[in-house]
């Protein structure tokens, strides 16, 4: 009872600006500009799979990659001393700091073809790369933006880890390599799942990186629900029933990555 | 999107310190407030606020009148519009842009205006009159205006540039820009073949996209504001830009040069004064409109935007090197080459969004592909569940 009464604001707070909106953009994306009912928008939405597919194939990439280079770095992180686990964490988190639009315009810099590296390769006679406007371009922005959200979820789960697990399996005679894969690389299972979900989300419906990287032509679900907003396309009715379609794929993918986390997870990891 | 490079532009013209401010009209009285007020609705920063030793516009109309001023500011004509129709607000002074206002005159959101209280409209050049956004001129003044037009390097291009071909030589390539927005980049593609803007022919819709889908393996980038920092550091060698808005790069810039193709014509803007359907205070609105008007005012007004005023009066009263600037003022015969924006119906308005998503996508999209891809992930869903149900069923 008492439970209920703190969660109450917060309750009223999800009703009004979460579930509300979330019914408004459903009854934009199933009405025209005049209200009525309407699947033109709905139908319209598939002339933009193209779009699709590369958001997601962007958003898998770059996630692969946030995984990769993440898991290692947590396990570094959660295997050193306290004190040098505070100051790597904080490391980890310093380019927040920092706003996200300013990180991006710096790799734009860094990547154009007379940008720094460029700029570098030339000076020490190596022939120049076209880096920037390019779909690689776009993942290392993505990479590099949301490449925390894996690390500190992997490392939450795996400081927590019980290292008399490692040591029993130690004593019963496994190797390293048996050790990882049979006993630390399940048990932070919770952390890579909600790693993959915080990294994979954002980056499929991010507008700006590509934008800004990709040189505009790499458009992505969210310049193009960016586009029927604010841009000259003007059009809510058709920019709601893009975002639904995106939920609707965004719910699937973390339905399917809920699927992996049941039974062993107790480390608590999960942050939806 | 093309405003915020005005906050750059204006810190540039103090520090060039190339604009003293006229003093002004002291002489009149201070009117006491009437308890009047009006909401006015502009782009940001786009009127003189008394910074870096301009006039304060709003101050000074408060000052003359009495009635006191709420202003407020937006980015985009679509944000406008869709505040004003969401009816979360009301304003009694909107400035959208050209095919803005005609969007608004065809869905009935804008006021007549009465135009024995606006005497000052008398200021405004002939030409700058009735176009064709307003072809009776009954809802709008026009505030400001300019031309879009070619910056290149001339390092680089070394060419008479005078025709938006140039955009399409693939001695340039990868070493182009193009406007990261629809109707601005159809607009080239659609002078480049001397079609109208403003058709509403399928066909040379589609003829336009033709143009833009063959030029697109040639340019760098499709950008807006970020046309600046590629043009400056020689990223980039030709840009399609607004004039007014990049002024700035020329003077700055002495490698950087700027054309408007006189023969195949091109864009002109306006951004006009309006008064919204469900303002509060008419009069008061068509007295601030008048007074921007008046020459004194807008002269001191356009020296701190850095935008062309459609009042020859005005102009008289600006600094000869703007006056004399083609970029701020080019000549007659290119503006009477140009084209207005009007607002498109909404069947022409849906396809160019979908070819425009086609030129940026490489290609058309459909149906078919997006529901596969929906139903394959949804499989795979199903496939997991199952697959752990079976598993969970033969453990027990």
């Amino acid at each position: 009872m008492k439970a209920k009464a703190v969660s109450a604001p917060y309750l009223v707070w999800m009703a009004i600006f979460i579930i509300v909106p979330m019914l408004l953009v459903a009854y934009f994306a199933f009405t025209d500009s005049n209200g009525a009912f309407t699947l033109d928008n709905l139908a319209r939405v598939g002339q933009y799979s193209n779009v699709f597919l590369r958001s997601i194939w962007l958003g898998a990439l770059s996630t692969a990659i946030s995984l990769l280079v993440g898991y290692p770095v947590a396990y570094i992180i959660s295997h050193s001393s306290l004190k040098r686990q505070s100051v790597l964490i904080m490391l980890v988190m310093l380019p927040m700091w920092m706003n996200f639009l300013l990180r991006t315009y710096a790799w734009m810099t860094l990547l154009e073809d007379s940008g720094l590296i460029n700029n570098l390769l030339a000076a020490v006679g190596l022939p120049r790369l076209h880096m920037i406007n390019t779909q690689g371009a776009v993942v290392v922005g993505m990479v590099y933006d949301y490449i925390p959200f894996m690390i500190l979820p992997l490392y939450s789960v795996m400081s927590k880890l019980d290292p008399s697990v490692v040591e029993a399996a130690q004593d019963l005679g496994a190797d390293g390599k048996r050790v990882f894969l049979r006993v630390t690389l399940p048990l932070s299972m919770p952390g890579v799942i909600s790693g993959i979900t915080m990294v994979f989300v954002p980056s499929v419906s991010t507008f700006i990186i590509s934008k800004m990287l990709g040189g505009g032509g790499n458009l992505m679900i969210g310049d193009l629900i960016d586009m029927q907003f604010l841009g000259s396309a003007y059009n809510p009715n058709l920019g709601s029933a893009i975002s639904l379609v995106l939920m609707v794929l965004i719910l699937i993918c973390m339905g399917i990555m809920n699927e992996f986390d049941d039974g062993e997870a107790q480390g608590g990891g999960m942050m939806l | 999107m093309k405003r915020l490079r005005r906050a750059v532009l204006l810190l540039a013209c103090v520090l060039a310190a190339c604009f003293p401010s006229p003093a002004f009209a002291q002489e009149e009285e201070t009117v006491p407030l009437t308890g009047e007020k009006i909401y006015v609705y502009n782009w940001g920063e786009y009127i003189a606020d008394g910074k870096d030793g301009s006039l304060d516009i709003n101050t000074e109309f408060t000052r003359r009148t009495g009635i006191e001023v709420d202003y407020s500011t937006f980015d985009t004509n679509e944000s406008l519009y869709s505040k004003l129709v969401s009816g979360g607000a009301s304003y009694d002074v909107i400035i959208p842009s050209d095919y803005m206002v005609s969007k608004m005159i065809n869905e009935g959101m804008l006021e007549k205006l009465d135009f024995s209280n606006i005497p000052n409209y008398q200021y405004i050049d002939e030409q700058y009159r009735n176009l064709s956004y307003d072809p009776t001129n009954e809802y709008s003044v026009p505030y400001t205006w300019g031309l879009v037009g070619i910056f290149y390097n001339k390092q680089y291009v070394t060419e008479t540039v005078d025709s938006w071909d140039i955009l399409w030589d693939e001695k340039y390539a990868g070493k182009i820009l193009m406007f990261d927005n629809p109707r601005d980049a159809f607009g080239i593609a659609q002078k480049k073949l001397g079609l109208s803007f403003n058709s509403t022919d399928e066909d040379e819709w589609i003829q336009a996209a033709v143009q833009l889908k063959e030029q697109k393996p040639l340019v760098q980038a499709y950008v807006m504001d970020q046309i600046f920092n590629k043009m400056e550091s020689g990223e980039a060698w030709l840009a399609p830009y607004y004039a007014g808005d990049a002024a700035l790069l020329v003077e700055e810039n002495e490698n950087i040069g700027f054309a408007i193709p006189t023969k195949q014509g091109t864009n002109f803007f306006v951004d006009a004064m309006c008064i919204p359907k469900g303002c509060r205070n008419k009069s008061g609105a068509e007295a601030y409109i008048n007074f921007l008007c008046d020459p004194e005012i807008a002269a001191a007004n356009m020296e701190y935007i850095g935008y062309s005023t459609p009042e020859s009066a005005a102009k008289e009263l600006l600094p000869e090197e703007v006056v004399n600037n083609p970029i701020y003022y080019p000549p007659q015969e290119i503006i009477d080459n140009s084209e207005v924006f009007i607002d498109l119906p909404e069947e022409t308005a849906l396809q160019l969004d979908s070819l425009w998503a086609e030129v940026k996508m490489g290609g058309p999209g459909d149906s078919m592909t997006l529901v596969l891809t929906l139903a394959g992930f949804l499989a795979l869903y199903l496939a997991v569940v199952i697959y752990k149900k079976v598993k969970r069923n033969r453990e027990c």
